[in-house]
């Protein structure tokens, strides 16, 4: 569950939400808008990595701008570019990387990175070079890393922005298939198909709230 | 064999390796240290291309190096002088090679941890060492797209139309890089 109450978030001379407010508390939520409208930095209030100028977010019950490392460590993040996310040289030690903190015995290591690598199609893969993979590959490694924390919400900044049709559709498998609440910003507006609701974004501010086909079709107005 | 063997155990062995290179005095000792980094790399069974690509970075170096040493010395001191560089380089490589990042990190952690008393993160020091691994091939291809972009435009042997791009490119990396670590939770 996600609480915004009256954001504003300013960057220099530029307001880049105005008064949001919403909650968030389905299984799949969708965040659409032109580039600029705000869409990435909403994102980042969701799991602390920005903070409002003015107004409140609450994640799980925890205010971000008092408990953002907390945040972070229950809300999984899955950025645009994957190559920015990916800290390990292979495949395998990146996915371990992420348990490095939880201090987990190196038997229970492995087998919750194998168990993630062959959910996703990855196995085959552990020991290649991360830089190696393809573009799709690398988005599910990058997925991989932040699923093996068991996030209770997972938000999507443009996971498939970079991606070509078939890598795309893989995303969007693996999307529907998780099981705790996810939250994505996107263009790729075919990936909101079943989602719960979706949220418009125009200008730092919500212009429409509902069901995708409400959503989408208030956002084609907007576009045209 | 190489690949099994404890990382501490690989570190000591190339301190130790490196300083008996130092010490060889003779063309034919050197000979003799060359065929023993040979034997290692097959042991290893590293094939040729991932050998070559080890010292590769240092070949013009060496070259100028194995040069001045011949105009300012003689050839066996050029011999001994560029083969100890060449030997060392391919030695840190075959370790690289052989070794896990992450067992290097882990290893460079615990070797690290008096540090703490004095204020020393080791985790963010061994998390240095695999960031500037993961880099090279990250900044590699930036390097290449930049390349590239300067030819569609033919503006290829600007320097500053290389430098800035690139530089820039690897700053908004880094700023990219640090926001993914904490969104996953490793900056507290």
């Amino acid at each position: 569950m996600i609480e915004l109450v009256d954001v504003r978030v300013r960057l220099g001379q530029r307001e880049v939400l105005r008064g949001v407010s919403a909650s968030l508390a389905e299984r799949r939520v969708g965040v659409i808008g032109a580039n600029g409208s705000g869409k990435s930095t909403l994102a980042r209030l969701f799991n602390g990595l920005a903070v409002p100028t003015s107004g409140r977010v609450t994640v799980l019950g925890e205010d971000t701008r008092r408990q953002a490392a907390r945040i972070r460590r229950r809300v999984g993040f899955l950025f645009t570019d994957p190559d920015a996310q990916i800290v390990m040289p292979t495949v395998a030690e990146d996915v371990a990387f992420s348990l490095r903190r939880k201090k987990l015995p190196g038997e229970e290591v492995r087998h919750r990175v194998e168990t993630m690598l062959a959910r996703y199609g990855l196995a085959g893969h552990a020991d290649h070079p991360a830089h190696q993979l393809s573009g799709g590959q690398k988005q599910l490694l990058a997925l991989c890393s932040v699923l093996v924390l068991e996030p209770e919400i997972l938000v999507m900044d443009e996971p498939t922005t970079l991606l070509d049709l078939r890598h795309s559709r893989q995303v969007a498998e693996a999307l529907r298939a998780l099981p705790m609440q996810v939250i994505v910003v996107t263009h790729d507006l075919p990936l909101l198909e079943g989602f719960d609701r979706v949220l418009v974004l125009d200008e730092g501010q919500v212009v429409a709230d509902g069901t995708p086909e409400s959503a989408i079709g208030h956002y084609r107005k907007l576009m045209a | 064999m190489l690949h099994r063997l404890p990382v501490g155990v690989k570190l000591a062995g190339l301190a130790a390796a490196c300083t008996v290179l130092l010490l060889l005095r003779s063309p034919w000792a050197m000979a003799v240290a060359v065929g023993v980094v040979v034997l290692l790399f097959a042991v290893a069974r590293v094939g040729v291309a991932a050998a070559w690509a080890q010292v590769r970075p240092v070949r013009w170096f060496a070259v100028a190096l194995f040069g001045m040493q011949l105009v300012f010395a003689d050839l066996p001191s050029a011999v001994l002088v560029t083969s100890r560089v060449v030997l060392a380089v391919a030695l840190a490589g075959l370790v690289t090679l052989t070794t896990r990042t992450s067992a290097m990190m882990t290893a460079l952690e615990r070797g690290l941890s008096p540090l703490r008393r004095v204020g020393v993160d080791p985790f963010r020091l061994s998390l240095l060492l695999s960031l500037t691994i993961r880099s090279v091939p990250v900044i590699a291809d930036l390097a290449a797209r930049v390349r590239e972009a300067q030819r569609a435009r033919g503006v290829e042997w600007s320097m500053r139309a290389f430098a800035v791009p690139l530089v820039v490119g690897a700053l908004r990396h880094a700023d990219a890089l640090g926001e993914a670590l904490s969104a996953r939770g490793l900056d507290d």
